[in-house]
């Protein structure tokens, strides 16, 4: 069981990580990369929704969608964006400082498709609770690997003198081809060991 | 309506190249890079993706003026979910094979920021024709952008074009390019040479307005 | 989301009246496209299927499920236990038993490999391995299902005591030969067969132990499950056993 949740753990962080290996959170990821300290609040912030959702998934699959399993769709959006919605709120009342700290990317995360693509994940690989919350934790960490990666190198990039043409969404895109290809290299990190 | 039919084709033209989703507005990217390894699966996604932002943008358009402002975008949300599960059982019944291909990703398209982009920046400001024509654009040039990177990508990657070889017997494929890295790095030297193209033609244009009061 | 202070009662009915249509429409429209789409869905599931399982047991002209529930295996239906707890008895011409046919999914190289093998009706050989879905490396790690070589070596493979994976050339009939290049993968095949079969060969031993209880035509289908005997002789090894239920 425990060596499934390290597998679990490893390839949602790793081999299959969300943003370089299923393009999944790619808007923030080439959006608001540019800078260290934003891209690791957005991975920590996108690492608790994620969270959220994975439970709220479980909670849907267990509960209500076993009688009506077309209607997933809809009910993974709909509770998705109103369960952060809350979460937000009682943030907000309970936490300002981490709301503050955190708040203003969240109704950013909810459209992200990280998040509904874990929902769907969980769903299709028929993780239960605690895989799911695994799940959510590595894929979490893995969009923020990615993110504070990304932003390093484009924080160096600026100062560097790059062709003109390059600079902005080719140089990103080039740059994240890069960064896929050496995370290529941890598959087979658990592989018929 | 003469005035409104007269817009149609121009609404929809700039959606394929002008405004192209892919290449210009830069949306939409997830399923423009994980389904796009071979021709056939970005001609499926972007045909299930202009179905659903042209009945989405028809049923907002129309809607537009009973919709509260205030619950809009949850109205949208709704509406375009309704669709892509159409589209993804239409899809499960008619082309099981793609479908298995790209599963999770079909019922991504409702996270595709360009359908819900143009409900809120078009659909919801304007006659159902026009937002049809938008639509249909937005839908076509998505799809373009999708059959451009799936070609290249499967040209170099597995040596063949919609499953038919185009090298000979002797192609070794260049893998990495239907794997994701290969996404990526296809986008990437494709937006470089549209912006390569673009400096080209605004360069000429300065050059002949320059020579034009001659 | 919430109204503003100020505003009246009639507001508030009119926007909740709203995301009332909006559900009921998107409601009525998913349901009237199920429904429609719903039996050739199944058809297009129960064909692909099929095609596997034939493929992997040949000879097989129909199929029969069975689902674990904890305790027995029992014929099940489509909606009844979930594809990972079920296996499928093939039969072929006179209804004769041709074996079973066991998914089976682990981590390959890249992601997940689900796969459905072929076991004979003593549950002693391989008889054919098909892998459903993989996101191995194309033209190395995919040779697990492209590499005809590799394929053919799942046929008559002996189980016990488990399958081995050999470099270069195995002779022994339990030994499968390493696609050269991406071991990995074919290493995780190998392990999943393993770990199948630790699983599902005892169950099945007690199934043709069992006293022919199949629901429904059960007359039809006793002589052709295999006497219980053909079992006695291979009990699964202590450590394969252990390792997960």
């Amino acid at each position: 069981m425990s060596a499934t949740l390290l597998t679990i753990f490893f390839s949602a962080l790793l081999i299959n990580n969300f943003t370089l290996s299923y393009f999944l959170g790619l808007c923030p990821f080439f959006g608001v990369s540019g800078r260290l300290q934003t891209a690791f609040r957005l991975g920590v912030a996108n690492t608790f929704v994620l969270i959220i959702t994975s439970l709220a998934t479980w909670a849907l699959n267990t509960y209500v969608l076993v009688h009506a399993p077309y209607l997933s769709l809809i009910a993974y959006i709909l509770v998705i964006a109103s369960t952060v919605q809350f979460v937000e709120m009682v943030i907000k009342k309970t936490m300002p400082a981490l709301f503050r700290a955190l708040g203003i990317y969240l109704p950013l995360i909810t459209t992200n498709c990280a998040i509904l693509a874990l929902a769907l994940f969980q769903t299709s690989r028929g993780y239960g609770l605690v895989e799911g919350l695994v799940f959510a934790v590595a894929s979490g960490l893995g969009l923020m690997l990615a993110l504070v990666l990304m932003a390093g190198i484009r924080e160096e990039a600026e100062l560097s003198n790059v062709p003109r043409l390059l600079r902005g969404t080719a140089m990103s895109f080039l740059i994240a081809g890069i960064l896929s290809l050496a995370f290529m290299g941890f598959a087979g990190l658990f592989g018929g060991s | 309506m003469s005035s409104a039919s007269g817009r149609f084709l121009p609404e929809m033209a700039k959606g394929i190249l002008r405004e192209n989703p892919t290449f210009v507005q830069v949306l939409g990217m997830c399923p423009a890079l994980a389904v796009t390894n071979s021709v056939l699966n970005g001609i499926v996604m972007g045909a299930a993706t202009t179905f659903v932002l042209v009945m989405s943008s028809l049923m907002i358009s129309a809607l537009r003026k009973l919709i509260p402002s205030q619950v809009r975008i949850s109205t949208y949300v709704v509406v375009i979910a309704t669709f892509v599960t159409v589209a993804d059982f239409s899809l499960q019944a008619l082309l099981p094979a793609a479908h298995h291909e790209m599963a999770a990703f079909i019922s991504l398209i409702v996270v595709n920021c360009v359908i819900l982009g143009r409900a809120e920046a078009f659909a919801s400001r304007n006659p159902v024709l026009i937002s049809i024509a938008d639509a249909l654009g937005m839908g076509l040039g998505f799809s373009f952008a999708l059959v451009l990177i799936g070609g290249v990508r499967e040209v170099l990657g597995s040596g063949s074009f919609l499953g038919f070889p185009v090298f000979g017997p002797g192609f070794e494929p260049w893998v990495v390019m239907v794997l994701p890295p290969g996404g990526f790095l296809v986008l990437g030297v494709l937006l470089l040479g549209l912006a390569k193209f673009a400096e080209i033609r605004s360069r000429a244009a300065t050059r002949s307005t320059a020579e034009e009061p001659r | 989301m919430s109204a503003a202070g100020g505003s009246s009662r009639s507001e508030v009915l009119q926007l909740v009246a709203t995301l009332t249509i909006a559900g009921v429409f998107s409601g009525l429209s998913i349901v009237i496209a199920y429904r429609t789409t719903l039996p050739r869905i199944q058809a297009n599931q129960r064909a692909a299927l099929e095609r596997a399982v034939f493929e992997v047991l040949p000879g097989t002209t129909r199929l029969e499920r069975f689902s674990w529930d904890g305790t027995v295996l029992a014929a099940s239906t489509a909606d009844q236990g979930a594809l990972q707890d079920s296996i499928f008895a093939g039969y072929g011409e006179g209804d004769a038993l041709m074996g079973f046919a066991v998914p089976g999914a682990g981590a390959g190289f890249a992601d997940t490999i689900k796969l459905i093998y072929g076991l004979d009706p003593a549950g002693e050989h391989v008889l054919g391995m098909k892998v459903l879905e993989s996101r191995e490396t194309p033209g190395l790690g995919d040779k697990i299902y492209k590499d005809l070589k590799f394929v053919a070596e799942f046929h008559e493979l002996v189980v016990e005591p488990v399958i081995e994976l050999i470099k270069g050339h195995g002779d022994k009939a339990n030994q499968v030969d390493a696609i050269t290049g991406a071991t990995i993968s074919s290493r995780a095949v190998v392990k999943i067969l393993n770990q199948s079969n630790a699983v599902w060969r005892p169950r099945i031993a007690a199934l043709a132990a069992q006293p022919p209880a199949a629901p429904g035509d059960a007359s039809s289908k006793a002589p052709a499950l295999v006497p219980p005997d053909a079992y006695r002789g291979g009990p699964v090894p202590g450590g394969l056993t252990g390792d997960k239920p």
